[in-house]
Parts: structure tokens; C-alpha cells; sequence
């Protein structure tokens, strides 16, 4: 009689199919509700970062694009803001239901450009999207209540600049409430992940939306850079590294247009010994291994009461070596690719530098596809809090466990960093959970959960990590000018 | 026999204390010597702001409510003693009246329980950005610095100020109103001395979170823009308040300019 010692969970594979996906070989520039030739005539591919093969061509817009795209918003806007709250949130009803209605693709689509699991673009990114969009074309025709009874109008033309990490949902969250104050917008998506922007050009095509309301813009930095200084952008709002947003912050200085900035994060995951033990792990798994740690608001700085180190330390570890990496498409699939082979290079970098000043790696084992970009869920102990892994923005799969004794010394360790975007609190006790949440300087706090968004909660950092706020309505005032 | 008049030394105020500055540097004014203050005062000064902000941010709103009620008690009792027109002061005090009754209302106004699609208590609350630094304006001298300070206070936050560098004594008379109000030590530390030395010292300093920019000069506005985005500083340029109305009708602008807004999520039953 054979005795089984153990079970091997194996899983059959469960692609996505991508029958229903629409891709054209070429997208050019949506200007003035057409799509347009780049002036300077340049397409570069987008890669399936899970494969390494090309899967559109996109233009890349020039300093002619993008001063094109600004007369033609520039033309559209007075009739857009002109129109009545309540109409132009109908607009933006007709783009949340065909969201809706394309959602499927638009998952495979920024699962195949981006490497996110299907799972997350599916259950996460694009409802999410179009929930922005629903949220608020409700605000149009409600904006004096959202700004507290105040006279306001819209700005004008604003330039929005988005990353590769969520890349329809940012886009949304830009868009939405931009045009619902009566705003035009240009968009520029990131270099990596074009394409599902591009899928919502036609989407605002389809929706019949005014020429010129809607503009993308794809390219590199460069396109970011001279849409940033373009004449007549009377507002930039930004996502993505420190760096860049310290750039556009400067390049800006001395003007009157207008800057929110949601930039890097450091964020704090706090798991105090009063925790419950399991659910924190699955909180801690989420908080750093959703989206491959491509996430602004990562839970990227662990700390354990010393307490419980050793046990949740070790829980960790077992969850983590269950984690399924590989094929994006997969339903199954826990972490999908990294995004980019820039990206890959900096994760690398990072973790040979936490290796070198002393601290402890250890990475799953798991088979890794030959092509595409990736990188295995890895956790580091032993990490003091000078450490570049405990002060640097990752972004990608690795979490840094640091440890403290008492409450305070939580929070010291929490706010000691340049950024202040979110923390995670892991503790059964709410009086204590109230206290350290007030004490924490970061704009979300998330108390025995990780990672939660929502179109009606107000999201943005402190210090380092930017200023201003998107979703709620405090997502409305940085699109709208007082009126005295 | 004539009287010789006992002569007034006007100081700095840092931390809550009348200090010259480390310097040793004065200039003089109107036949009163003050304090020339240093970029190395700017960093005393900011110290001292950082010290103070969380126990100023940590009392009630109430209590902070009384404080700025009382230090408007404190300015209305020596009001002519400021050295501008009565007039001006009376606006400065209505205006700290202003911002006093703001402290225990900017939740309600600005924040507020999120309808999130999960089972969360989720809600949004206004915080104070941390330590401020303020360029006041040249004219009006007690009123312009009021209105640019009282908000700032009232949200929770602490400040440096740098004062009129042509005509600094209203400010520092200020500093002797506040300093016998309970405005605690650090919560406000006023500068004099030349502005542009010290503007850029406390523009550019690291652990400064926001500016408030009254002083009008677009080169200095420009500079100051710089500066900030080195470690991503909130900043507002304004002009100064004439009035009380001038202070007080963007009273929400003002006060959002200075302010955060946390975001907490605690589940609801599981």
C-alpha cells in the first residue's frame, strides 16, 4: 500500500483566450477625435513584456503633435465647458458603459501590454475604470456641492501624464473627473502601455464625444516634456516616479499652471503581535505581490512587532511559496511580468544592492518562462532602516522586513521616510488602530486590509509622494478655479 | 530734570524665545535696532517648528480654536502699540477671530464618509501639512502677515515667517502680542532681516512641507517654485490682504493650500 506524504497542487492551464481582442498593426495619434499621423512619421512597437514580441505599432508624438493636439483641445474647449453639466456627463455615462461592454478586451489588452495577471486587469483595473468614469459623470451637473458651495469653472486645457502600471484605470482617474469640471484633456500614456488608451480613443469615438475633448498622445518622455511646456496647458497632472514630478515641479516654476503631483511611495505595512496572524499574511502577500509590486502604494516596508517576527515571517514564506508566476494570461496566475526590461534592470539593481550591504534574500523557486521579463517574489530580513531596500522605491516583487518593540517605535519607523503615500495597520484592536492611523503621515491608511480603491475615496500622498488628491470629491478641486 | 526713555530691543522669535540673532548681526529702523537673522536662525527656526507641530496638530480643535481666540485678545489689547493705523489692527483681529472659529469646522467642510462599493468604513479627513513657511508682505504690515498666518494656524499647522524686510517691527511687535497669548513655543517663529537671503534658505530647506508666498516679487515667487520642487514643497503664492474681506473671502483656498487629506479604510464586520 503507497502512502502519500504529500500533495503537489498542480494547476492545468487556463489561459485567457484573446479571440475577441481588436488590434489594429498601427495606431497613430488621436488628435481632434480622429487618429493622425505623427508629423515627424515615427512608430515604435509595443512589447508584450511576457513574451518579448511586438504587438502594435504606436506613434510617438513629436513637438508638431502635441502643439496640434493643444489647438485643437484649445478650440473644443469653451463649447465642452459651455455645455450643460448634465450633458456632459452623459458623455462620460456612454464611455463607463462601454467600458463595461468592451471589458473583457480591454482586460486581455493591458494584461498582453502591460504583463499584469488577467485576474487583477479583470477583477481590479478596468471595472475600476469605468466605475470613475460612473462616479463622476454624476459629479457634471453637481459641481457647486462639491466644492463646497463654491462658484467655480473649469481651467481650460490640461495636460495629463500617466504610468505603466495602471495604465486605463490612471487614465480614468485622470479623464473622469478633468472632463465632468468642463475641461478638455490631453493624455500621454506611458511609453510601455499604450494600448488600451488608445482602445478608449475609440471607445470616446464611439461615445460620439466632441472633437478635441479627448486627446492621446503616445511617445516617451520627451512627449511628456513638451506637453508639460506647452503654452496654453493651463494644468498638468501627473503620476509616476519622484524624479519626474521633481522635474515638472521645476520646469513649471514661475507659472500659473496648475500641478498635482502623485508620485513614489515607500509605504509602511505595520503588523503588531495582536493581529490576526493568517489574515495579515494574505494582507502583506497583496500589499507588495499585487501587480508584480508595480504599485505606487506598495506595501514595500514591512514591519513586524519582534514579537511575532518568526511566526509571520515564516507564514510569509510558506504563502509566498505558493504564489504562482508566469503567464499573465493564465486565470490562474498569482504574479505576471515585469514591465519592461528597464524596470527588470532596476528591480535587479536594487536587490543586488540589499544583498551587498548586508542583508538577507530569499526568492522563490519557481520555473520562469525563458522569454519576457521576470523577476521571483523575494523577501529580505535583516534589513536595517538605512538600508537603500528600506529607503529606496522598488517597484517591483520584493518586500523589506524591518521589526520594532513598541507603538511608537512603529510609527517613528513608519514616518521616517521622504514619502508619505499610504501604511498598512495589522492589529484586532480598533482603539489602537485609530490612534496609529492618525499618527501616520500618509494620505491612505488601510486598516487589516491592503491595497482597496474606490472612485468615491480621495487618494493622493504626503511629502515626497505628491500633492493633491484624485477620486471623491476631492478629485474635482484641482480641475476647477474659484469664481469671486 | 528730563526723563531718558528706556529704549526697546526689538527680537527674533524662535521656539518661544526672544532671541537675537545667532549671527550677531542688526540693522536699524525708525531709530530701533533689529535682529539681521541667518540662514543659521532659518534652520534654528525650522527645528523649532518641527518640535512643535506634532503637539500643536494634537490638540484638540477646540483648545486650538481658544488659542487663536486668545491670541486675537492678546492683539486687540495692544492695538496701539502696533504701530499701524488702528484700523489695520482691528482687521487683523477680526481676521484671528476668522480663522479661530475655522478649527473645529474644516473637518466637516472638507471632509467626510466615503459610499465605497465594499464593506469599509471609509472616511477622508483633513490633516495639517506640517511646518509652513510664510513671506510676508510689505505693506500692509500687521495685516498682511495676519492673514497669511492665521490660516495656517488654524489648520494645524506650525510656521516661519519671514517679515517685511523694509519694515519689520509690526511683525515683531506681533511676536510680543502672541508671546503673551498661549500660543505655544515653536507654533509661530518670526524673522526679520533680509528677505532674500532668508527666503531661499527656507525655501529650500528639507524638512519645510509647504510655502505660503505674499511677498509679491515674481522673481523671488519664481525661485521659491524652484526650490520647492526639490522635496515636492506645497506652495501658494497670493497678494496681500488689503482687507479683512480680502483675508477671509478665499478663507477655504487658503486654508486647502496648507492642508492634507487622509484617506483611512477599517473593514466593517469579517
Amino acid at each position: 500500500m503507497s502512502i502519500r506524504t504529500s500533495v503537489v497542487w498542480d494547476y492545468a492551464p487556463a489561459p485567457e483566450s484573446a479571440d475577441h481582442v481588436r488590434l489594429r498593426d498601427r495606431y497613430g495619434l488621436f488628435i481632434d477625435g480622429d487618429f493622425r499621423d505623427p508629423v515627424a512619421g515615427t512608430y515604435e512597437p509595443t512589447i508584450n513584456p511576457a513574451t518579448e514580441e511586438p504587438i502594435a505599432e504606436v506613434a510617438y508624438a513629436g513637438p508638431d503633435d502635441v502643439s496640434a493636439a493643444v489647438e485643437a483641445a484649445y478650440a473644443a474647449q469653451p463649447k465642452w465647458g459651455a455645455l450643460p453639466g448634465l450633458e456632459r456627463g452623459k458623455y462620460l455615462y456612454r464611455i463607463a458603459r462601454l467600458i463595461q461592454e468592451r471589458a473583457r478586451e480591454l482586460a486581455v489588452v493591458e494584461t498582453i501590454d502591460g504583463g499584469k495577471p488577467l485576474r487583477e486587469s479583470r477583477d481590479v483595473d478596468i471595472p475600476l475604470a469605468a466605475s470613475h468614469f460612473f462616479h463622476y459623470a454624476g459629479w457634471a451637473d453637481k459641481l457647486r456641492y462639491g466644492v463646497n458651495a463654491r462658484e467655480v469653472a473649469p481651467l481650460g486645457v490640461v495636460g495629463q501624464i500617466v504610468p505603466w502600471n495602471f495604465p486605463l484605470l490612471m487614465a480614468a482617474w485622470k479623464l473622469a473627473p478633468a472632463l465632468a469640471c468642463g475641461n478638455v484633456a490631453i493624455l500621454k500614456p506611458a511609453e510601455t502601455t499604450p494600448l488600451t488608451a488608445l482602445l478608449l480613443a475609440e471607445i470616446c469615438q464611439e461615445a460620439e464625444l466632441p472633437p478635441g475633448v479627448v486627446s492621446i498622445l503616445t511617445g516617451n518622455g520627451d512627449t511628456g516634456s513638451a506637453l508639460v511646456r506647452s503654452n496654453k496647458i493651463k494644468k498638468i497632472a501627473f503620476t509616476g516616479s519622484t524624479a519626474v514630478g521633481r522635474e515638472i515641479q521645476a520646469a513649471l516654476a514661475g507659472t500659473d499652471v496648475r500641478l498635482t503631483l502623485e508620485l513614489g511611495g515607500k509605504s509602511a505595512n505595520i503588523v503588531f503581535e495582536d493581529a490576526a496572524l493568517d489574515q495579515a499574511v494574505e494582507g502583506i502577500v497583496n500589499g507588495i505581490f499585487f501587480n508584480q509590486g508595480h504599485v505606487c502604494c506598495a506595501g514595500s516596508r514591512l514591519l513586524i512587532q519582534e514579537s511575532v517576527r518568526d511566526e509571520v515571517i515564516a507564514k510569509l514564506w510558506q504563502r509566498m511559496r505558493r504564489l504562482r508566476v508566469g503567464d499573465p494570461l493564465d486565470k490562474n496566475t498569482d504574479v505576471g511580468a515585469i514591465n519592461s526590461a528597464e524596470q527588470l534592470s532596476r528591480i535587479e539593481a536594487l536587490v543586488v544592492a540589499g544583498e551587498e550591504e548586508g542583508a538577507t534574500r530569499q526568492s522563490i523557486e519557481c520555473e520562469l518562462p525563458e522569454r519576457g521579463y521576470w523577476f521571483a517574489p523575494t523577501l529580505f530580513t535583516d534589513v536595517s532602516p538605512a538600508h537603500r531596500i528600506a529607503v529606496e522605491e522598488i517597484f517591483g516583487p520584493v518586500v523589506s522586513v524591518l521589526t520594532f518593540r513598541t507603538q511608537a517605535e512603529a510609527i517613528e519607523k513608519a514616518n521616517n521616510s521622504r514619502y508619505g503615500l499610504a501604511a498598512g495597520i495589522w492589529t484586532d484592536k480598533g482603539a489602537k488602530a485609530f490612534e496609529v492611523a492618525s499618527a501616520l503621515q500618509a494620505g491612505v491608511v488601510w486598516q487589516n486590509t491592503y491595497n482597496h480603491f474606490d472612485p468615491t475615496a480621495a487618494f493622493g500622498g504626503y511629502k515626497e509622494s505628491g500633492f493633491g488628491r484624485e477620486g471623491g470629491p476631492a478629485g474635482l478641486r484641482p480641475y476647477l478655479e474659484v469664481v469671486r | 530734570m528730563t526723563r531718558l526713555t528706556v529704549r526697546k530691543t526689538y527680537k527674533l522669535w524662535i521656539g518661544g524665545a526672544f532671541v537675537r540673532s545667532e549671527s550677531g548681526r542688526y540693522d536699524e529702523t525708525d531709530g530701533f535696532n533689529f535682529p539681521r537673522a541667518s540662514r543659521k536662525d532659518v534652520r534654528d527656526a525650522v527645528a523649532a517648528a518641527r518640535k512643535a507641530a506634532g503637539p500643536w496638530s494634537a490638540r484638540t480643535a477646540y483648545n486650538r480654536g481658544q488659542i487663536l481666540y486668545r491670541a486675537a485678545e492678546a492683539l486687540e489689547s495692544r492695538a496701539s502699540v502696533m504701530g499701524v493705523p488702528r484700523e489695520e489692527v482691528d482687521a487683523a483681529v477680526d481676521v484671528l477671530l476668522h480663522y479661530a472659529g475655522w478649527t473645529d469646522k474644516l473637518h466637516a467642510v472638507l471632509g467626510g464618509v466615503n459610499p465605497v462599493a465594499a464593506p469599509f468604513l471609509s472616511f477622508s479627513l483633513p490633516e495639517p501639512t506640517g511646518v509652513v513657511g510664510i513671506i510676508a508682505p510689505d505693506a500692509p504690515l500687521l495685516l498682511g502677515l495676519v492673514a497669511e498666518l492665521a490660516p495656517v494656524l488654524a489648520a494645524g499647522n506650525v510656521a516661519v515667517a519671514i517679515l517685511s524686510e523694509t519694515a519689520p517691527l509690526p511683525g515683531l511687535d506681533l511676536a510680543e502680542a502672541l508671546g503673551v497669548s498661549d500660543v505655544p513655543g515653536g507654533v509661530v517663529n518670526l524673522l526679520s532681516g533680509r528677505r532674500d537671503e532668508l527666503a531661499k534658505a527656507l525655501g529650500a530647506h528639507r524638512d519645510l512641507n509647504a510655502i505660503v508666498d505674499a511677498a509679491g516679487d515674481p522673481g523671488l515667487s519664481a525661485e521659491l517654485d524652484r526650490l520647492a520642487a526639490e522635496t515636492i514643497k506645497r506652495v501658494r503664492h497670493g497678494s496681500a490682504a488689503m482687507t479683512y474681506e480680502d483675508a477671509t473671502d478665499d478663507a477655504l483656498e487658503r486654508l486647502e493650500a496648507v492642508t492634507e487629506l487622509k484617506t483611512a479604510w477599517h473593514p466593517v464586520g469579517a
